[in-house]
């Protein structure tokens, strides 16, 4: 039986793929801020076959509150099999482009957290010599687009972070896997208009993240026509790319 | 989170704007009701009734609201936030032995949809309406206060509510009694009727069967009026719980609306009828092509083309049987405006609550594409209904007039009185409560 730890359970994503763990009879560990979400959300995964659930509340800008609900974590689980990192918000741009303090919440929420958790679990995994850490990047990282260019520079700065990381847990026998998604129908992207045929379900996304964990895949485009999308976005020459608004 | 946005129901007609919100905790479904505006609530699951019940100037989206909240493995009994989807519930309790007691044709509603619209199935004839499973209901009647009806407390409430649109509150949680199966498949009979009133007759010899229904073909005339294939079914035994059958087909933008015209459709349906060649075939198939033939193509609703379309669905009391049946197919069929996918079925007695749909007697469901001309046909059927004692299904409807369902719902006042009581008349509100005249 499979010991997981959710750090941003309550998103759409983390919660189908907490839903897949469940009926597979894992011991969850759950972190969020939204305590309300959080308790129904651990009966629901106790009825779906969660062999445990439990849960801590953490607002991960707290950071100085990181240490202890890991703490809590490793108490409850023992140890760690898979730790998936999912937090995040979506900010709006335009804001972001008109304030340099929301900008920079953007950062942290996005980046800065993360980093601070990797840190710190990335030391805990490489004592225990095995197990996967999954964190939650997106295609928006691939390059900065005008769009949200800031949320793409957080995700840009996770990605790279991984990259690294990737390779030095390596040595310790710990796969890290980045997760890539595309456009998926979730609380976070709701208010955007999306094309309604790019855009993905969060069971489906899950799906595959349970599949990637599984065959230690390293960088995971999903639904997987992201990486020709991306490749073709990536591929563009910057004196055409600026033309765009994409 | 809140947008004004643009919605509408499955038959993508009509489409309004509306302030939307799509909360993921309870109080901010609470929050959404406190912060209202003037005009009409109404809850919505996953838009999957057809016309404009769903539709409103505040709509709260109840599908984030969707965790399993109690289980008892023992008597099957399970409680859930009412957005929940009944694909959901199956995914998790198909494995362990459970089945829906009733299921619509579709899986991708709400659990509070279902309610909401006291939702029958294959099965009506022998088990009745959804709600007859359902033990009680939280329902959100003011930001302050959460009733739990049931046929003990507050009954009233609870019988307004099971069929009751939506207008009597926003459903927050719904315990319901699942069904005991040993498994995932189901024994099919499928049987050949050349008319209308064989299919009938087929009807009547097979009643004992649990699941029965029939496709019928609203284009064939004279001696053939009313070919259908009947499908009949029972859950097997064979303890074969898991599996299922996952390919799906996506209709991926608007087809041309002309690409479904009596030539097309005359086409499907010789070639779906003669796709059977013997009296009577046997087989097991997995429980959803059976119960969710649909499903398997995402955003049917857009072979319609762009104006949308509205399922028409009536049913008439056994006694007007197959004189007022063969009279209205032959109305139907001589507007030449039927569709594929159209649905007979038998329907036994009828239950408690103030506005389910379901009598015992015959009901059709067919689909028609908006177009000109339609909505006087449908008004000529309407009066054919009516005169033979029969009604219209409120989830699929889109345009009936107030006289015709303040005639076909018997109930109608009661249902208001209720509102009154609790004090949820105006406040929870869609366009079909505005059209009906329950609301203004």
């Amino acid at each position: 039986m499979k010991k997981i730890l959710i750090i941003g359970a309550t998103s759409a994503i983390a919660e189908a793929t907490a839903q897949s763990f469940a009926k597979e009879g894992a011991r969850l560990f759950l972190i969020a801020r939204n305590t309300e979400r959080l308790a129904t959300q651990a009966t629901d995964l106790g009825i779906r076959g969660a062999l445990s659930v439990d849960y801590a509340l953490l607002d991960v800008n707290d950071r100085s509150n990181h240490q202890q609900a890991l703490q809590r974590a490793i108490e409850t689980l023992g140890e760690i099999d898979v730790v998936l990192i999912a937090h995040g918000t979506l900010g709006n741009q335009t804001d972001c482009e008109k304030d340099s303090e929301t900008a920079l919440l953007e950062l942290e929420t996005n980046a800065v957290s993360t980093i601070a958790l990797l840190t710190k679990l990335a030391n805990i995994f490489e004592k225990q010599h095995h197990g996967t850490i999954a964190v939650i990047s997106s295609v928006a990282g691939d390059r900065g687009r005008p769009s949200n260019y800031v949320y793409g520079t957080a995700k840009a700065a996770v990605t790279t972070f991984c990259e690294g990381l990737q390779a030095r847990m390596f040595k310790s026998g710990v796969h890290v896997l980045i997760i890539k998604p595309g456009l998926v129908a979730t609380p976070m992207t709701e208010a955007l208009s999306m094309p309604a045929l790019l855009v993905a379900d969060p069971n489906l996304i899950a799906a595959d993240i349970v599949r990637a964990i599984d065959k230690k895949t390293d960088v995971l485009y999903t639904p997987w026509y992201w990486k020709y999308i991306m490749a073709g976005i990536i591929h563009i020459p910057t004196a055409l790319f600026k033309k765009f608004n994409l | 989170m809140k947008f004004q946005q643009s919605i509408n129901g499955w038959g993508r007609y009509p489409v309004i704007k509306a302030e939307v919100h799509d909360p993921f905790v309870l109080s901010g479904v609470k929050a959404a009701l406190q912060n209202r505006g003037q005009g009409g609530l109404i809850a919505r699951g996953l838009g999957r009734s057809y016309g404009d019940s769903s539709l409103a100037d505040y709509v709260v989206k109840i599908r984030k609201l969707n965790h399993l909240l109690d289980f008892n493995s023992k008597s099957g009994v399970v409680t859930c936030n009412s957005g929940i989807s009944l694909a959901d519930l199956l995914d998790v309790f198909v494995p362990m032995g459970w089945f829906l007691p009733v299921t619509p044709g579709t899986k991708h509603i709400t659990l509070g949809g279902a309610v909401a619209s006291d939702v029958h199935g294959k099965n009506h004839h022998v088990s009745g309406c959804f709600c007859e499973y359902v033990e009680s209901i939280e329902l959100l009647v003011n930001p302050e206060s959460v009733l739990l009806c049931s046929r003990i407390t507050h009954s009233d409430l609870f019988h307004a509510t099971c069929g009751g649109m939506g207008l009597t509150g926003i459903i927050l949680s719904v315990t319901l009694r699942l069904k005991p199966v040993s498994s995932a498949y189901v024994n099919q009979k499928t049987l050949k009727a050349q008319n209308i009133s064989e299919a009938l007759e087929l009807f009547e010899v097979n009643h004992t069967s649990t699941y029965s229904v029939a496709w019928i073909d609203c284009l064939s005339t004279a001696s053939s009026l009313g070919r259908s294939l009947l499908m009949v079914g029972e859950h097997s035994s064979d303890n074969i719980l898991a599996g299922a059958s996952k390919h799906s087909l996506t209709i991926p933008v608007d087809m041309p609306t002309s690409l479904l015209n009596r030539f097309s459709i005359q086409l499907f349906n010789t070639l779906y009828y003669n796709r059977i060649t013997k009296k009577e075939v046997k087989n097991r198939v997995h429980y959803e092509p059976f119960f969710y033939p649909l499903d398997g193509i995402h955003h049917w609703n857009r072979l319609y083309g762009k104006n949308g379309f509205t399922q028409y669905q009536f049913v008439i009391p056994k006694e007007a049987g197959k004189v007022g049946m063969t009279k209205i197919l032959k109305e139907i069929v001589a507007s030449g405006k039927g569709s594929f996918l159209a649905v007979l079925k038998v329907f036994g007695k009828q239950n408690d609550n103030l506005l389910s749909f379901p009598l015992a007697g015959y009901t059709l469901a067919l689909d028609f594409k908006i177009e000109k001309g339609l909505f006087s046909l449908l008004d000529r059927l309407d009066a054919m209904v009516l005169d033979y004692g029969g009604r219209l299904y409120l989830t699929k409807d889109v345009r009936m007039s107030e006289q015709t369902f303040k005639q076909s719902y018997p109930h109608w006042q009661q249902f208001q009185s209720v509102r009154e009581h609790y004090g949820v008349k105006g406040i929870f509100a869609s366009y079909q409560s505005r059209r009906l005249g329950l609301d203004t």
